[in-house]
């Protein structure tokens, strides 16, 4: 039976390149997927994208492809990324660029559009499920909307031979869904594979936190040189079924738990996991441990898709003043809270306008609230006041009130910071798929 | 005894939804969290933390339950002013949940 290799090259915007390079060089793979696109990502790059019609795509792509291109040429692993953000093909035409300057001549490169709905969407029709409204009557600035896309152009730019396929906003798992459709010839309606498929995607597009990153807690779940995280690698065949592994030698471990996991990471119903090409159901599936750092998944299963994309709407929504300072020693309990008590009067008296204030003393009630307080008292404690405002320079007056506490607040505060920032935040709802046609360009270097 | 000597957990998040998954080390103790880890007995260990409902998931093959918690993140990841917008954290407060196991 037929299998294939697919390596995670990257679990988030920020992660590691290190890991993504030593699995391009020794993972005999065939695909190497890396998934950067946070909630909130493509909504600043589109921002960036309005400033410059070049920009707008992942700012470290450069420096993974520079990474992994060459090995990748060498060794026949293709590519694929949500890395072309808000511009697929200035990423892709970047993307040209550095694989010229690496004499990669040749190079196929394809970017996926069809994402960006926003001049799609019907101000009448379209309706924001956080908001209860429809896009019209939703009172913020409407900066970006952008469709989860599914599998299909990922595969149609395989099937054109695309060694490098940049998409926009697609669902994290159909990253990974599309090479397997390509590989094993599935067809779009076998909803038992591509739910398998979608599994398969699911562990992997988190990177790390299927092999041991996410999970030590020393003393419980102790994991072996945590330092050196291997990014996981998936053997799959041709009926979705999967053996999750890594490199040997690399840190962490690939175990049961650690499937387990991120098995349910971010699943609500596991019966239906919501996808644009399938409803994954996650309820039955098994998972063994076949071997050290090997552990078979099998079971998963699929129902008909739904027919809507999920869309995510970004808007400017408010801004935000932060500022921050700590007590230390016998009593620090007590001038904090004091701290935050002056605080809230001071606002009030000099009538800034806020819509909301949290006040909080980190170590003792900035996570959990009051509800798993403790009896012992930190040896230490931060103050954090955060104000939501509607604009940045009354955002600014929150952090130069808690700076003012150095001489005029408790005794002994030390180590203010201050920060501003404009919140640009998400909505979403539903698209009728046939609204939206997904295709792909092709650049050769 | 705590959920912490029995289980592991992890936390994910989705807009203004946490969901919480815990996990069984060992089979054996699989009915213990079908029977003491309620949605109502974790709907309380949370308290003030959540606002909506939780609604529990149970995978016996592999000796898990999800919980699915609304209203859950100030509001939702990308505005929320919390030290802590994911909740990424939460999944540390429900294995201090009290347990009754007798070994």
């Amino acid at each position: 039976m037929k299998t294939i290799r697919i390596g995670t090259g990257a679990g988030f915007s920020g992660d590691r390149i290190e890991p993504a390079v030593d699995l391009a060089a020794k993972g005999n793979l065939d695909y190497l997927v890396f998934e950067c696109l946070a909630e909130r990502t493509i909504a600043l790059a589109q921002q960036a994208k309005m400033h410059d019609p070049n920009a707008g795509f992942d700012p470290l792509l450069e420096r993974r492809m520079r990474a992994v291109l060459p090995i990748c040429r060498e060794k026949g692993v293709r590519v694929i990324s949500n890395m072309g953000a808000a511009n697929p093909v200035a990423a892709a035409k970047h993307t040209i660029k550095i694989a010229r300057e690496l004499g990669l001549s040749g190079l196929r490169v394809a970017a996926v559009q069809g994402d960006n709905v926003l001049d799609v969407l019907s101000p009448d029709a379209f309706v924001i499920d956080e908001a209860n409204c429809t896009l019209g009557e939703f009172k913020k600035e409407v900066i970006s909307a952008n469709a989860y896309l599914g599998a299909g152009g990922i595969v149609d730019a395989l099937k054109a031979g695309a060694d490098v396929v940049l998409t926009g906003r697609a669902a994290d798992p159909a990253m990974f869904l599309a090479p397997q459709i390509f590989e094993f010839g599935w067809q779009m309606d076998d909803w038992t594979r591509l739910g398998r498929g979608t599994l398969v995607g699911h562990l992997l597009e988190c990177g790390g936190q299927v092999t041991g990153g996410y999970f030590a807690d020393p003393g419980l779940k102790d994991v072996p040189d945590l330092a050196n995280l291997g990014f996981p690698i998936a053997e799959v065949d041709e009926d979705g079924n999967a053996v999750i592994t890594k490199l040997p030698g690399t840190g962490g471990f690939v175990n049961a738990a650690t499937c387990k996991e991120q098995l349910l990471y971010e699943v609500h119903d596991p019966k239906r996991y919501i996808q644009p090409d399938v409803i994954a159901d996650f309820s039955a599936v098994q998972i063994t441990e076949v071997g050290p750092d090997r552990v078979a998944v099998s079971n998963g299963d699929g129902l008909p898709k739904t027919g809507s994309l999920k869309v995510s709407i970004g808007y400017i929504d408010s801004c935000v003043g932060e500022g921050q300072i700590s007590y230390a020693g016998p009593g620090a309990v007590e001038r904090g809270q004091l701290a935050l008590d002056i605080l809230l009067q001071r606002i009030e008296q000099i009538g800034i306008a806020c819509d909301e204030v949290r006040g909080e003393l980190i170590g003792v009630n900035s996570i959990f609230k009051d509800v798993a307080a403790s009896d012992c008292a930190p040896s230490e404690v931060r103050v954090r006041f955060v104000v939501r405002t509607r604009d940045l320079q009354t955002a600014a007056r929150i952090g130069e009130e808690v700076e003012s506490l150095y001489l005029n607040g408790p005794a002994g505060g030390g180590g203010v910071t201050k920060s501003t920032r404009e919140i640009v935040a998400i909505v979403s709802g539903l698209l009728p798929e046939d609204r939206l046609a997904t295709r792909f360009e092709m650049m050769e270097a | 005894m705590q959920l912490r000597d029995i289980a592991h957990s992890r936390t994910g998040d989705k807009g203004n939804i946490s969901n919480v998954s815990v996990i069984a080390y060992r089979p054996e103790d699989w009915p213990v969290l079908l029977e003491q880890v309620t949605a109502e007995r974790v709907r309380d260990h949370f308290g003030s933390l959540i606002e909506g409902d939780v609604v529990r998931y149970e995978l016996p093959q592999i000796g898990a339950l999800n919980f699915v918690m609304y209203e859950a993140l100030g509001g939702g990841v990308t505005r929320s002013l919390a030290l802590d917008p994911h909740g990424k954290c939460l999944s540390s407060r429900l294995l201090t949940l009290p347990i009754d196991v007798q070994r």
